[in-house]
């Protein structure tokens, strides 16, 4: 068995005495793509705080390439290789397309190294193949906050490629996207798993389908079952917690 | 093109401040040379402020540490060997403290300057940045700095020189601060600092550095996710914005021959942040050129109706937040919007056809 790339180990997190995470666990092999589901409230977002260092646990630990980082600070974790997509747009609206994702690319992002003004050829060559990929090459010069919101999203896509992070954490990558855009996004996260791992939160059914990855189901903070999406929809206690919520996890 | 013309820009207005000297008189030029001296302090809040967006209202603090340093060598320079300064001798000093017998060496306090301050400033952020404080509660803590550094001053009469602060300079490496000759020397020196000084802040803001303060203006937390200390760049901002400070309050006595408490407090902390927002905060000639115009007006102003300044610069501050957010430098555009508004709007009434 390959050893996982993130372990995620018996982790709590509370807040005034309510556990949005509840000893939670989850593992990570090196390029997979793995779906988290869950209804609101599950911890989803918080489970990606933790792994990330946005908030700390109580209890558990996280261990990513073998290294315990539930201590470390959140942009240390950042340089080992673990970048996220937050749920709103989280683009830098002065700067230009091109400058946002040489910001994400750049190796060194230590204050004193960042008196440079240019940027290496491998860098470039990457923000290069980014502007190509979320197809956003024409506006490479344009302020990000002039994009539509289907553009920022894909320019926050952008941004985690071009960090480069082995483990990439996407939080509704495809949220307000039109049929067609999240269909192409799901192309994309698919094909970056060949040299990333990948997780994904989202909602929306047809999406989590496109992504044709195994599936993991939070409920009230801990792991409720993990599978391919067939498993989940015909398991009988996924059908409890979405009992009225039948809409969430439509059959095909 | 558009770059080439800012630059022109600039540097008509560097030729026409260096040739001050040549057609205003000796009072005008040392005025001149005060508000040069501080427009230097302006390009570090426009580096802070502007394009950082962290809001300091206690700057007076490390534009008073300068000058302190400087008034203090200049103090000691004035006396014979082995005198003390009067005010010490009143409070019944009997002899001179380490921290200003220093300063007697014109190199250290040449470094004292520069230093002083800037460790001051980034000790201040590197602790408050870290513990995530910002917006307006660092805004509000550096106005309590600025409170308590005055009062400071104030009740350590014996070394500080209290209310009255310090003053009498009357030589500088061996030179007549008084001659005329030598004014003008240091009006060329104060307007070369500024032409360093705002170079300095050109280059550190096209590097890699000044896109990510802009970024940390954007969304701090996304460029921490993005693998950055925003806390380390936000210190290094911040002391090098106490660094031009003092060197700006150094400069600036050399002109006005006196430094006081009443100089470093809340209220000019307040307007050396109006003068920026009214030039344009996020523009380096800008805020150069609102520094001049403001603390014109203000001398302008205090000299003929003393009272009206404070309400000239409060009605001021509001009506740039308001109606010119990004100051003075924005108005060729703002007029240039208006002239589209207003030439759109007279081919909609020709459509009307002619109202004769």
């Amino acid at each position: 068995m390959t050893t996982a790339l993130l372990s995620v180990e018996n982790v709590t997190v509370s807040f005034d005495g309510f556990n949005a995470l509840d000893h939670m666990n989850l593992q990570l092999l090196p390029k997979s793509v793995r779906v988290l589901i869950g209804p609101n409230g599950a911890g989803k977002s918080t489970l990606l705080d933790a792994i990330i260092g946005h908030v700390k646990p109580t209890e558990g630990r996280v261990v990513f390439k073998g290294e315990d980082i539930t201590r470390v600070d959140e942009y240390k974790i950042v340089r080992k290789g673990i970048c996220r997509k937050f749920q709103a747009p989280g683009i830098l609206e002065s700067l230009t397309v091109a400058d946002n994702l040489a910001l994400a690319a750049r190796r060194h992002r230590e204050c004193w190294r960042s008196f440079g003004r240019r940027l290496s050829p491998e860098i470039r060559s990457r923000v290069e193949g980014v502007l190509g990929l979320i197809g956003l090459e024409e506006k490479r010069h344009s302020l990000a906050a002039h994009l539509s919101h289907g553009q920022k999203q894909w320019l926050e896509i952008g941004m985690v490629v071009a960090s480069d992070a082995e483990l990439l954490l996407l939080d509704e990558p495809a949220a307000g996207m039109s049929q067609d855009e999240s269909t192409q996004t799901a192309e994309l996260i698919r094909s970056l798993s060949s040299r990333h791992s990948i997780l994904v939160i989202d909602h929306d059914m047809t999406f989590v389908e496109q992504l044709d990855a195994p599936v993991s189901m939070m409920h009230m903070g801990k792991m409720l079952r993990e599978g391919t999406l067939e498993e989940i929809r015909n398991d009988p206690q996924v059908a409890a917690v979405y009992l009225g919520r039948a809409k969430e996890i439509p059959h095909a | 093109m558009k770059k080439w013309i800012k630059i022109a820009c600039d540097a008509a207005l560097l030729v026409v401040l260096a040739l001050a000297p040549y057609y205003l008189s000796s009072y005008h030029l040392s005025l001149l040379g005060r508000f040069l001296a501080m427009a230097i302090l302006s390009l570090g809040i426009s580096i802070t402020w502007g394009k950082a967006g962290i809001l300091s209202l206690g700057q007076g603090v490390f534009w008073g540490l300068g000058a302190y340093v400087l008034a203090m060598h200049l103090k000691l320079a004035a006396l014979a060997p082995g005198d003390m300064p009067d005010f010490m001798m009143w409070s019944g000093l009997d002899h001179l403290p380490v921290w200003w017998n220093i300063f007697h060496h014109p190199a250290v306090a040449l470094a004292g300057v520069v230093l002083v301050p800037t460790v001051t400033a980034s000790a201040m952020a590197w602790l408050v940045f870290n513990r995530r404080v910002s917006g307006v509660y660092f805004a509000l803590l550096t106005q309590a700095l600025a409170l308590v550094f005055s009062t400071l001053l104030i009740s350590e009469q014996a070394y500080t020189g209290g209310f009255n602060g310090l003053t009498d300079f009357n030589t500088i490496l061996g030179h007549d601060i008084t001659d005329p000759g030598f004014q003008r020397a240091i009006y060329w020196i104060t307007l070369l600092a500024l032409a360093i000084a705002f170079v300095i802040c050109r280059w550190v803001l096209s590097t890699g550095f000044g896109k990510v303060l802009v970024a940390v203006r954007d969304g701090e937390s996304r460029v921490r996710f993005l693998g950055y200390s925003t806390a380390a760049y936000k210190t290094v901002a911040f002391a090098l914005a106490g660094a031009l400070a003092g060197v700006s309050g150094a400069l600036y006595i050399l002109h006005a021959g006196v430094i006081s408490p009443a100089m470093v407090g809340v209220v000019p902390s307040i307007e050396m942040v109006i003068a920026v927002a009214v030039g344009g905060r996020s523009s380096l000639t800008g805020v150069v050129v609102g520094t001049l115009l403001v603390n014109f007006g203000k001398d302008a102003i205090s000299s003929a109706i003393p009272e009206l300044w404070q309400f000239v610069v409060g009605a001021l501050f509001i009506l740039v937040v308001t109606a010119l957010p990004k100051g003075l430098v924005s108005l060729p555009s703002v007029f240039l919007r208006m002239k589209s508004m207003l030439f759109k709007l007279s081919t909609v009434n020709s459509l009307d056809g002619p109202s004769t």
